[in-house]
């Protein structure tokens, strides 16, 4: 039982993290549409690091 | 305003298919096996996509469940016992008989191989945990064909994209396809990450590990069944490549800024050192692994799923509905997943390039 509401909580986190970075692209990209290659990848780098927390997060969880 | 009805209309279908999953997740009591027992559909599925997610011992495309046969065929069992057992994992028959081999009993348990009596009894501790002596396992399972044959398809690809270029400067047939990959992994993921100088040193293991993943990843998809980078033995060995490439191709200048970082106080160095010796031993690593490891399992799990819809809302949708349903989102989060194939192989190296380029970097001295 726990363990499913961190489960939840750990979703809304990364949730809300993944929604910042997205947001932020978005903004940096209708901003300089010519650097839209170079944003994507970094918004790819930062949205798999986010994505190794909350895995590991919830790895964590179920041991 | 179209989209916002849309959105809506979805989200409907949505709700309905979570309440009336929740409603009928029981209602697959009412079947009975052959002696009368009842068996519950929900525990069932589990217990298959549990199943399915491990590694085993033999090919099975498939099981009539009436009359109890496998179709598919078995796969070499290598053992260290004290010596060298070889036989084919026929002998098992899917766990449930007793395998000898030159004198000693194995028993297949859940995926994994124990040595036993000739009845095959298996003790268990208080935990319900087997207490038998479980012999070193080197033998082919499936992961491991499946690994072969992502090999096998990367040396044929790649050997007639090399064969193709001393023809003409210009690819030819499925060559097409690989030569723009590889310039992508060695223009845009290489190249800017670890430095003009450098990148050629590591531009080898950049492609195999980007292929490999790739590759397996889509074996995953076949109906074939495979689940290579789901088993996380995989995913630690290749990021335990990583790490040791990293670790061993780090520059004086890497090495001094991680263990006595200059331009904070000397009392905060040794602090700083622990850190990131911990997160570049410890941490990069397992986040490497765990990120392809639980993306990959997961995405199984949902396909599988989504299958089993087809099911387990048979009472509420009958027969034709509920295949209609589970088909449309299976196919939609597959086709998902052939995106996620490829991110992941993309992700991983990236990363591994990122880290590489930490590792390789000199920094010019003022």
């Amino acid at each position: 039982m726990y363990n499913l509401i961190g489960a939840g909580l750990i979703v809304i986190g990364g949730g809300i993290g993944l929604g910042q970075i997205g947001g932020k692209a978005m903004e940096g990209i209708a901003r300089q549409p010519e650097a839209a290659g170079k944003i994507q990848t970094a918004m790819i780098i930062i949205g798999a690091l986010l994505e190794g927390l909350a895995f590991g997060a919830l790895i964590l969880g179920q041991g | 305003m179209k989209v916002f009805h849309k959105t809506l209309k979805y989200s409907v279908v949505l709700l309905l298919t979570l309440s009336s999953s929740i409603a009928f997740a029981g209602g697959g009591g009412d079947n009975h096996d052959k002696k009368g027992n009842p068996i519950d559909t929900k525990e069932e599925i589990n217990a298959y996509i549990k199943h399915h997610l491990q590694d085993s011992h033999d090919f099975t495309f498939y099981t009539n469940g009436e009359t109890g046969t496998h179709y598919g065929f078995p796969l070499p069992v290598i053992l260290w016992d004290e010596g060298l057992k070889m036989f084919m994992s026929s002998k098992f028959h899917h766990g449930e008989t007793v395998a000898e081999a030159d004198g000693n009993y194995y028993k297949l348990y859940h995926g994994k191989i124990y040595r036993t009596d000739a009845e095959g009894t298996i003790n268990y501790d208080e935990h319900h945990h087997p207490t038998n002596v479980k012999p070193l396992d080197f033998s082919i399972t499936k992961s491991v064909v499946g690994m072969l044959l992502a090999g096998l398809l990367m040396i044929l690809g790649f050997s007639a994209l090399a064969r193709g270029y001393k023809k003409g400067p210009i690819p030819t047939g499925f060559s097409r396809v690989l030569e723009p990959l590889v310039i992508y992994v060695r223009d845009e993921i290489a190249r800017p990450n670890i430095g003009e100088k450098k990148y050629r040193k590591f531009m080898s293991f950049l492609l195999t590990v980007f292929f490999f993943i790739w590759i397996a990843n889509l074996l995953g998809l076949t109906p074939l069944g495979f689940n290579i980078t789901g088993q996380i033995a995989v995913t630690v060995c290749l990021a335990l490549f990583t790490a040791v490439i990293y670790l061993t191709n780090g520059s004086k200048d890497f090495w001094a800024h991680t263990l006595w970082m200059p331009g904070v106080p000397v009392i905060l160095r040794p602090i700083l050192a622990i850190i990131e010796l911990v997160g570049f031993v410890l941490i990069k690593p397992f986040s490497l692994l765990v990120r392809l490891f639980a993306n990959i399992t997961a995405g199984h799990f949902v396909v599988m799923s989504l299958i089993a819809l087809m099911i387990t809302m048979k009472d509420a949708f009958g027969a034709v509905g509920s295949t209609g349903m589970s088909l449309v989102l299976s196919l939609f989060i597959t086709l998902i997943e052939l995106l996620v194939a490829f991110l992941q192989a993309f992700i991983f190296t990236m990363l591994s390039s990122l880290f590489i380029g930490m590792a390789v970097e000199e920094h010019d001295h003022h």
